[in-house]
């Protein structure tokens, strides 16, 4: 068709900024720093884990640059060490376990239920005060000798042998996550009490379920790695055995206490994400969710399950053979209901009307990643396969996928749907999409070829290999820095979307969800009186049909 | 009492219960039981991190028996016992305190809150004393640690396990009576009344869980080793 | 070029690696499959295609299908995992058995005729190999990568691995569990050598006495053969043929006499007394190295071959008239 696209008025004319929206309602920096407002302590968050992010990447390229040849000679043993414990504390700790729910669970929750805060707000804002302790507490051990024990922390290793600041590290890992725990307790009462009249569980939006029941696993999982740091600490500080096998003590106590909440965390780690996902399928399908009951008890049935299978991290440890069948059956069960969600997304795209938008790009992603890095878990569920890929760099491509293929994508897609509601502002699109593929291609680029090493016999954690291993290992480190590249345009291009990107109106995507039936930016209470709620979620029968897709910005000024 | 001091007694009601109402409850009773429910949620975070415990002391305990055995004979058991008992009255008295703050009794809530507290201090102290008495023993693990039976080394898993599961507890315990002498300070203020003492409801709820830790603490640490009486 | 694929140098690791090419091939088409019918959807349902979207929202028997299925198929990649897994973990009788001490960052491999070598194994070809293993120190993982082979080596317990080379050539030695500082420089050779050239390189290396051997003489200096007297006299229970046999203990319980067993009655005597004998011995703790408490392992085991014993029982001695002697 040869007519010009009509430009929606919400684009190109200015809109007069809301009388007081949630920014403006207050200046200064103690109105920041002492706000209890759920969406301010949401962007207080973001700040917070953004730094910690870049912290984290710093390692990783400094690990991927060392793995650019065999030999060691870029750093040495023991700083290459710390590179790898101290990236992946930093990034599941405090990245990938605050992301989405202390950034997108804060901002949304009390929104999509149709409720003025959380249950909790000064306990919110205590939350984040908590988090930057134990992040404080993790700089100061970076500072002070940095941790070279592993990100899991083994004894009698890290109780008895690591000369790196162990005590402070581990007790930084204890408090931070007892913010976790503070937000998580936050959200369930949330959940359960401050929805508005007809918005009964069976009409919440799936990112609510889906963050409920991650709130619900942090807090049963979260306290045990309490006591496996306190526990390391204690031992180390006092000198005194409850892992030493001198004393009696058993090593693989510590591996059990330690992986019964490590492995629930990882689902921590991708719960949230699959929410945000649904979100983003439905809006940019322009339909409802496939199979609303289904999704809803898979992310209950991923959440139960994931406390089952904790041994399945210790097949070669030294468990009875009954003990690793057992743990080995029990991890094919959680696979399904993560099959599931993944067959639903594409069948709600089915006879879908799609928009290949940022967000839905980052989707897209998603499910090709996540269910790469799924079906390679299947792998490692696997006794026979995983007594020789367990400890390899199979286990890091598999991880990496899920974590950074999955969740840090589902993160930046949320982040650029949601991201009017949250500024007022929209991004540039066509950036939008640029950064997408980037990191697309920067990602499977860096991963990909870490399974093939795996197989190969190439071990993690180790900071000199054999050369037949390198040229595997540079396109490795190729692929991580065209992935860097990726990370660092979002930030340039919503930084510049604050001053110059075109204003956005309450529901520029024409999405179902209460979030969008406020101003964007929204007031500071949210909604002037509680909504009611009569339809169900994803109503898009009733929405408009069409998305407007936004325009290059243009210097609409402010 | 006349109508007339009924309504003022209403309005002074409504005025303090408007000014307990936090923004984004609709009533009152939908805020208790917001309350409660977070406390019942946190208490559920801290029956894990003492399972945690308690699932190294099943697993050691399982595997080491007779040391485990011959190293709870050297608990105090009189210290163990009266502090039990001491703890289990301190939850009567809070049990007593929340009810006096359901029927507007201000004094009687006070007083139990004060009683409770002080039980709470004499359970700490006469866990200070045991703990001196095991310093002086040689029982303490590490470097000064001495044992003339067999199996030393898990005899000092046991105390390990004794010091790290009390210690756990007594910190909580101290967490506790600050909580009531708190609580207590308020009370006394008159800022609970029987439409608004969350504060009362919760602070109670967290003593009775730690009272329950100590419940398994005591038979798996003093009991064990003690013929029956 | 680079390598793509290990090479298979073990019967394990040809069953690993049909496992592992199963697995592609099913969950490849898998992935395939949806990347697929994903980028159909794409193209056939866009929104300049398609601007109405049809509101279909579920199907029980769609999803029953794509829930029971892929359980069905997991089933499959668990029960041929499990099987690899339980042969892997049964060594066969008449395995070669060889002694593995790891510590802070090496590897220490000490054959049964006594010939001891650092971070290099000699093996021979189409014969089971069974390794007995133990740390120093930390956590260390043996990992022997083109036999497709792994297991922890714990500190304070006694773990086992085995395998059967088919064929010659080095293969590499890692170490899988992060245990410090060089944990990437704990790498050593596996070099799988023809029976006969086997042979002539094990006993090629001079006349050291067997391990056992070092065990006995272990034996006797300890002061061990006072109370464990190979008659019924002793303090202590005779050893003879008691490797490997059930016990009976003090509290009633049964356990069997292997490895584990008796390197805890060395280092810590009161933890199982056998029944009928008085809790007396000392621990050796602190005055034995896990190479000494290996050699003593290895003697025990020689007089326990049923050429060796003569029929013995582990009943106590018959008590001296008077009261036990208790030291």
């Amino acid at each position: 068709m040869a007519t010009e696209v009509e430009v929606p008025q919400h684009i190109t004319q200015e809109i007069p900024a809301a009388e007081s929206d949630y920014l403006n309602s207050e200046y200064g920096i103690k109105s920041w720093l002492l706000s209890t407002d759920h969406k301010r302590i949401a962007l207080l968050y973001l700040f917070s884990i953004t730094v910690m992010f870049f912290v984290g990447g710093l390692f990783a390229l400094i690990i991927r640059l060392e793995l650019l040849t065999p030999k060691g000679d870029l750093v040495q043993a023991d700083t290459y060490n710390k590179m790898f414990t101290m990236h992946g504390l930093v990034m599941i700790f405090f990245f990938l376990i605050p992301s989405i729910p202390n950034v997108l669970g804060n901002f949304l929750i009390p929104l999509m239920i149709g409720a003025k805060d959380v249950a909790f707000p000064k306990l919110n804002l205590m939350s984040w005060y908590v988090y930057n302790l134990g992040a404080l507490m993790f700089v100061y051990t970076i500072c002070t000798g940095g941790l070279d024990t592993g990100w899991t922390f083994y004894t009698p290793l890290s109780t008895g042998f690591a000369s790196s600041n162990v005590v402070v590290g581990a007790l930084s890992i204890f408090v931070v996550g007892f913010s976790s725990i503070l937000t998580s307790i936050n959200f369930i009462v949330t959940v359960h009490k401050l929805r508005a009249p007809g918005m009964t569980w069976g009409r919440l939006p799936l990112f609510v379920w889906a963050s409920y029941a991650t709130a619900v696993i942090i807090v049963l999982g979260t306290p045990l790695v309490a006591i496996s740091m306190a526990l390391v600490a204690l031992e180390r500080f006092f000198g005194i055995g409850f892992f030493d096998p001198l004393l009696g003590g058993d090593p693989l106590l510590f591996q059990h206490l330690f992986w019964f909440y490590s492995h629930p965390a990882v689902y921590v780690m991708i719960l949230p994400g699959m929410g945000v996902i649904s979100e983003l399928v439905t809006c940019f399908s322009r339909k409802k969710v496939f199979g609303y009951s289904s999704m809803a008890l898979a992310i209950l049935g991923i959440a139960v399950f994931g406390f089952l299978v904790w041994a399945h991290h210790m097949f070669v440890a030294g468990i009875s053979v009954y003990s690793a069948m057992v743990f080995s059956f029990l991890s094919y069960f959680v696979a399904v209901p993560s099959a599931i969600k993944v067959f639903n997304w594409t069948a709600t795209m089915y006879r879908g009307s799609i928009y290949l938008l940022t967000p839905m790009l980052y989707a897209l992603g998603f499910i090709g990643l996540f269910t790469i890095g799924g079906m390679t878990g299947l792998f490692l569920a696997s006794l026979g396969i995983d007594v020789h890929v367990t400890d390899s760099y199979f286990v890091i491509a598999h991880f990496h996928y899920i974590m950074v293929g999955g969740m840090v994508t589902a993160f930046l897609g949320g982040i650029h749907f949601w991201w009017p509601k949250i500024s007022g502002r929209m991004y540039p699109e066509m950036w939008g999409r640029i950064a997408a593929g980037t990191i697309f291609i920067g990602f499977n680029l860096t991963f990909f070829p870490q399974f093939v090493l795996g197989y190969l016999g190439m071990n993690r954690r180790y900071w000199e290999y054999a050369p037949q291993f390198q040229v595997l290992n540079v396109l490795s480190t190729a692929g991580a820095s065209i992935l860097g590249i990726g990370y660092l345009l979002p930030l340039a291009y919503f930084a510049w979307s604050l001053k110059y990107g075109p204003r956005a109106s309450a529901n520029p995507w024409n999405a179902a969800g209460l979030e969008w039936t406020v101003p964007s930016p929204p007031p500071t209470h949210n909604f002037k009186e509680s909504p009611i709620v009569t339809t169900e979620a994803y109503n898009y029968e009733d929405l408009p049909r069409d998305i407007e897709i936004p325009r290059e910005a243009t210097v609409v000024g402010h | 009492m006349s109508a007339i001091s009924h309504v003022h007694d209403l309005v002074r009601r409504r005025t303090v219960d408007v000014h307990s109402l936090h923004g984004q409850f609709a009533e009152l009773d939908q805020q208790r039981e917001a309350a409660s429910l977070g406390m019942w949620v946190f208490l559920v975070t801290e029956v894990m991190f003492f399972g945690g415990m308690i699932t190294g002391y099943v697993a050691y305990r399982s595997a080491y028996p007779e040391a485990f055995r011959l190293g709870s004979i050297h608990m105090l058991f009189m210290a163990g016992t009266l502090n039990t008992a001491i703890l289990i009255t301190a939850s009567l008295f809070m049990v007593l305190a929340l009810h006096a703050a359901k029927l507007d009794n201000r004094k009687v809530l006070v007083w139990c809150l004060i009683a409770a507290m002080f039980l709470g201090i004499c359970f700490l102290s006469i866990k200070g004393y045991e703990y001196w008495d095991h310093w002086v023993e040689h029982k303490v693990p590490g470097a000064s640690f001495q044992w003339d039976g067999p199996d030393p080394r898990h005899a000092e898993l046991f105390f390990v396990l004794y010091f790290f599961l009390t210690g756990f507890h007594a910190l909580h315990m101290i967490i506790g009576v600050t909580a009531v002498g708190i609580i207590a300070y308020f009370a006394n203020k008159g800022r609970y009344t029987p439409e608004y003492h969350n504060p009362v409801e919760n602070v109670a709820l967290y003593w009775h869980f730690v009272d329950i830790v100590w419940i398994f603490l005591y038979p798996m640490l003093y009991l064990i080793g003690h013929r029956h009486l | 070029m680079f390598p793509l694929w290990p090479t298979a140098a073990s019967t394990t690791a040809d069953n690993v690696d049909a496992l592992y090419l199963f697995l592609i091939s099913v969950t490849g088409a898998v992935t395939l499959m949806v990347i697929v019918i994903v980028v159909v959807f794409l193209f056939k349902y866009r929104h300049s295609k398609h601007p109405v979207a049809d509101q279909v929202s579920g199907s029980i028997p769609l999803e029953l299908t794509w829930s029971l299925v892929p359980l069905g198929i997991f089933m499959i990649f668990y029960a041929w995992g499990a099987s690899i897994y339980m042969a892997e973990a049964t060594p066969p009788r008449d395995s070669l058995q060889i002694y593995v001490i790891a510590k802070q960052w090496m590897w220490k491999l000490q054959h049964e005729n006594g010939v001891r070598e650092i971070n290099t194994l000699h093996v021979p070809l189409d014969r089971d190999v069974r390794l007995t293993m133990i740390s120093q120190d930390v956590i260390h993982s043996f990992w022997i990568p083109e036999f497709r082979v792994k297991a922890d080596i714990l500190p304070g317990r006694y773990t086992t691995l085995w395998f059967r080379a088919n064929k010659t050539g080095t293969f590499m030695l890692n170490c899988a569990e992060f245990c410090g500082t060089l944990h990437s420089n704990m790498v050593g050779k596996v070099i799988v050598m023809d029976p006969a050239k086997y042979e002539a390189w094990l006993t090629g290396g001079g006349a050291m006495g067997s391990f056992a051997g070092t065990g006995q003489k272990l034996f006797q200096e300890l002061g061990c053969a006072t109370c464990h007297r190979f008659d019924t006299q002793g303090r202590g229970p005779n050893l003879v043929g008691v490797y490997n046999k059930p016990v009976l203990l003090s509290d009633g319980s049964t356990v069997t006499a292997d490895d584990a067993y008796v390197r805890e009655s060395i280092l810590n005597p009161g933890a199982k007394v056998v029944a009928g004998f008085q809790p007396i011995m000392p621990s050796f703790q602190g005055i034995v190295t896990e190479d000494q408490l290996l050699s003593l392992v290895a003697y025990l085991k020689s007089i326990s071959t049923p050429e060796q014993s003569e029929p013995v029982s582990n009943r106590p001695p018959v008590p001296k008239s008077g009261a036990p002697e208790v030291q």
